[in-house]
Parts: C-alpha cells; sequence; structure tokens
C-alpha cells in the first residue's frame, strides 16, 4: 500500500492482528477481531480507537474569534475557554465544506478537529477566508488523536489520571496526565456512547495507548477499527462527511439545524443557506429501517410507489438492534417516521420505512445540551 | 502467511470457494480464508431449489457488516438443496464454513467441469499468492 501514510501507531495495529486498509489516505485498521465484537465492547464497555487521521487545524492571535465565528455554522464567541462545539464550514452557496469540532483554547486561540480527507482543503478554505494577522496553522501531522469509547470509559480514565475526567462535562476539554503522557482530554466522540477524544502529541501516542490499554483491562478495554466506528456512528446517525455531507448539501436538509446559527451571527454562507431554506429543500436526509432481509448499502436507490426519489447514503446492519437500518435523501413529503420506502438491492425491491433517530439512545451522558457529535 | 483451513479432501476455485464430491452432486460453500477475508457474516442471498448455475458466473452473495461478495458458480448444474439455516443463522458460515455453513448442493452438468476443480495444495498457493 505506497503513498499512504501511517500514523503514529501502525506497528500496534499490526501487533494487534489489525486488518489494514486505505481510508482517506491512511493505513488504518478496519477491525481487529471482529467489527460486531468491537461494535459491542464499546456500547457495553470501553473501546479505544486510533483516530489519528484526523487533522487539526489551528487559529490563533488577534481577530481569531471573529474569523471562527464567521467560518463556521454554530456560535462560538459565547463559548468559554474548555468549551467545544460542532459545527460546519459552508461555502458561498450553502453547502458543507466540512464537518468539525470547534476547540476553544483561549481568548483568541482556537483549533478544529476536521475529517481527515479534507485537511488540505479545509486549510486552504480557511486560510483564504481569515483576516492576515490570524495565524492559521495544520498541526494534523504533529497530533495524534485516541478515541476512548464507551459506558466504563471514564472509569479507565480514573484509573491512569491525574484530574477527575469523570466530572468533566459533555463537550469540554482539559489537559490532564495519563501515565506519563500529556493530552488534552476532551469528552467528546463518534459512537453514541460516552466516551473522551484524547489529542497528545505523536511523540506520546505510543505511550498513552499503552497506559490506556493497561488501564482499561479491568473493564474490559477492547481496541476497535473503523468499521465499528462507522456502524457505531451509524446508530448513533452522526453524519459522515462524503456521505450525508458534502459542497452541495446544505446542513439543514442533513438534519443539522442545532448546528446552525440562522438568525444569530453572521457566518460564511448563511445567506445562502436562509434562502435555500425559505425557497423549499429539494432533499432532506432521513433514518430507515428495512422491514424485510436484507442491508442496503450506500449508493442504493431509494423509491417509493415503485418510483425512484432518492438514495441510500450510508447502510449497515446495526448489531445493537439486530436489524438494518441506513440513512438516505428523500423529498420533504416522503420524510415522516411510518412512510414506506424500498431500497433497490441488486435489482430487488426491499420494503424499509422512515424512523426516527437516533437509531439507538446510547450511553451519553447529557451534562449540558450541547452539540450532538456524541 | 496467516493460517487457512484448506482440508485436503476438497475441491476449490480461485473464487475462494470449496466443492465436496458426493456421488453424483457436489455441496459447496465459501473457504476458511474467504470467511476470515470477510469477517462478520451478517446475510447470506442463496438461489432456490431448481435454479440453474453457469460456471463462473454469479448465483448468490454474502455479506459481512462491511463487505459485499459475490458467489460464483464453481460448476455448472441444478440445485438440489440450499441451507435454509444460513437465512437465520448466517454466522454459520464463519463458525464451520465447511460444515454447517455450506451452501449449496448442485447436479453438475459436467462431471469434466468438477474434474477441472484446484485441488487443496493449489489452492493454498493461490491464497499465498495474493497474501504476499
Amino acid at each position: 500500500m505506497s503513498g499512504l501514510r501511517r500514523t503514529p501507531l501502525f506497528e500496534v495495529h499490526q501487533q494487534l492482528g489489525g486488518r489494514l486498509v486505505p481510508f482517506a489516505g491512511f493505513e488504518l485498521p478496519v477491525q481487529y477481531r471482529s467489527i460486531l465484537e468491537e461494535h459491542a465492547a464499546v456500547r457495553e464497555r470501553v473501546g479505544l480507537f486510533d483516530v489519528s487521521h484526523m487533522g487539526q487545524l489551528h487559529l490563533q492571535g488577534r481577530g481569531a474569534t471573529a474569523a471562527v465565528e464567521w467560518l463556521v455554522s454554530c456560535p462560538v464567541a459565547s463559548l468559554q475557554t474548555g468549551r467545544v462545539r460542532y459545527g460546519c464550514l459552508c461555502n458561498e452557496s450553502g453547502g458543507v465544506v466540512d464537518d468539525v469540532t470547534v476547540y476553544r483554547l483561549g481568548d483568541e486561540h482556537w483549533f478544529l478537529c476536521v475529517n481527515a480527507s479534507n485537511i488540505e482543503k479545509d486549510y486552504r478554505w480557511i486560510v483564504r477566508h481569515t483576516p492576515a494577522g490570524v495565524d492559521v496553522r495544520d498541526r494534523s501531522g504533529e497530533t495524534a488523536l485516541l478515541a476512548l469509547q464507551g459506558p466504563a470509559s471514564a472509569a479507565v480514565l480514573a484509573a491512569c489520571s491525574d484530574v477527575d475526567l469523570g466530572a468533566l462535562p459533555r463537550f469540554a476539554f482539559t489537559r490532564a496526565k495519563l501515565g506519563a503522557s500529556e493530552a488534552l482530554v476532551s469528552r467528546t466522540g463518534y459512537t453514541g456512547s460516552d466516551g473522551f477524544e484524547l489529542y497528545c502529541s505523536s511523540a506520546d501516542a505510543l505511550a498513552l495507548w499503552e497506559t490506556l490499554c493497561l488501564a482499561g483491562a479491568a473493564h474490559g478495554l477492547a481496541p476497535a477499527g473503523l468499521g465499528a466506528r462507522d456502524t457505531l456512528r451509524l446508530e448513533a446517525a452522526l453524519p459522515l462527511y462524503g456521505h450525508e455531507l458534502d459542497d452541495e448539501t446544505s446542513p439543514l436538509e442533513a438534519r443539522l439545524d442545532r448546528f446552525v446559527k440562522l438568525g444569530g451571527a453572521p457566518f460564511l454562507g448563511g445567506e445562502a443557506i436562509a434562502r435555500r431554506k425559505q425557497t423549499g429543500h429539494a432533499k432532506l436526509l432521513v433514518g430507515f429501517e428495512l422491514t424485510e432481509r436484507g442491508i442496503a448499502r450506500a449508493g442504493h436507490a431509494l423509491s417509493h410507489a415503485r418510483a425512484e426519489v432518492g438514495v441510500v447514503t450510508s447502510g449497515a446492519p446495526s448489531p445493537t438492534l439486530q436489524k438494518s437500518i441506513g440513512l438516505g435523501y428523500v423529498p420533504l413529503a416522503l420524510a415522516d417516521p411510518g412512510t414506506r420506502l424500498e431500497v433497490l438491492v441488486r435489482g430487488r425491491s426491499i420494503a424499509a420505512q422512515v424512523v426516527q433517530t437516533p437509531f439507538v439512545r446510547g450511553s451519553v451522558r447529557v451534562v449540558r445540551k450541547e452539540g450532538s457529535r456524541g | 502467511m496467516a493460517d487457512y483451513d484448506i482440508p485436503q479432501e476438497l475441491r476449490y476455485t480461485r473464487e475462494d470457494e470449496w466443492v465436496r464430491i458426493e456421488g453424483e452432486r457436489v455441496v459447496l460453500g465459501i473457504t476458511d480464508y474467504a470467511q476470515q477475508q470477510l469477517g462478520d457474516v451478517v446475510f447470506v442471498e442463496l438461489p432456490a431449489v431448481g435454479a440453474t448455475l453457469e460456471r463462473g458466473e454469479p448465483f448468490g452473495v454474502v455479506e459481512s457488516v462491511k463487505a459485499v461478495a459475490d458467489l460464483f458458480g464453481p460448476v455448472s448444474g441444478r440445485v438440489v438443496e440450499v441451507n435454509a439455516t444460513l437465512a437465520d443463522e448466517p454466522e454459520l458460515v464463519n463458525q464451520d464454513c465447511y460444515g454447517d455453513g455450506w451452501m449449496l448442493v448442485l447436479e453438475p452438468d459436467d462431471p469434466a467441469e468438477v474434474e477441472a476443480l484446484l485441488v487443496a495444495s493449489d489452492y493454498r498457493q493461490h491464497v499465498k499468492d495474493r497474501a504476499e
């Protein structure tokens, strides 16, 4: 797999027998032993993911706060230092450049955690729309990111941290020492279960991984790969860029209304998003479940009364629910729960119906009603 | 190379199916290598009894959580038995791919096609070639 980048934990993945696949330009484990087992570990106990492929773009200096407020769809000026919010970078036509989590490190110091496939695109986008006085820096290469997710994750951290991280509210972060490693620990995640994301320097990644594995052994911690990450986020109905979101789709079509400050501070793309809302959206993201045997996959057509009406953006068997679920875009008139749809799988039509999302309400402990990237 | 179970007495295809010759009929399924590559099997779609298979043509599908794999006819023939248990217990393909995870019983059209299938040592080499 030449030309692919590796995270600082590449050798750990090899030693653990991870099946390495290309993903967003990186060579990453899709699974270690079994996606189903890793999925269950996160829902019932705790799982550990290497997500060091994700990008970290910093904005610092006088004007940084105003720049971030202009760049992202969610309100940020009101955010305290030590808090995180989820939002989108939007383009002038109201499409989504990327979906990001926004961290306030100080009065005029922020960083955005961005999708691996969009790091260069986002960096160029941010530089283009940020005043010259603000320093924009891509620190993705020197930063590792581990995600510790599952109901036992706080107990794992309690066993190896110098700070009471169990008291950290959701969508808040702090610095902590875990074993010999320094990390920025954030109570966020992409699984729908309680959990933490730990940012550290690439040089510290291996030590941090080992500290967490050691502390997690008593709690049944399992290393988990991209496969489980995807089924977990799908059960939580969290969007994946390139599937539910892209440069053409409005965040409102993707049902991200809670993260769009229409009527609040002006932001890049906001006018177009408001205009598109007023004109009426052509499509809306829905969750559906199959009511017959089969599995919906991204790219399959959705139909209603035998007419093709939309497309599946993500689909998989839900390990928690033991049924097939998916996300897809349909016309507004077909977006209500209970609406009958069909998924066209290899020339056959399989019955489905629109359901409420998230499909699975995980063990997320809502301390403050803020953000959804949980 | 990882360890794969490739029973000596079976015959194989380059598409990772195994065939057991039982008199005039053959039983078929997917190999240990195939099930390990797929991961957790969650769905198996097979033809009905009476359907005909063409050698090298897709006749069904095995899906794992992440992957979709076509099944290809190892030989041409008529389906005389289908493992209906796999509809409810697709995980048998992972747990016992050469036993309870069998898929179809066929009546082959041409015994020469059965004779032309790979023997275990050739299949082992084929697996090894791709692992490298």
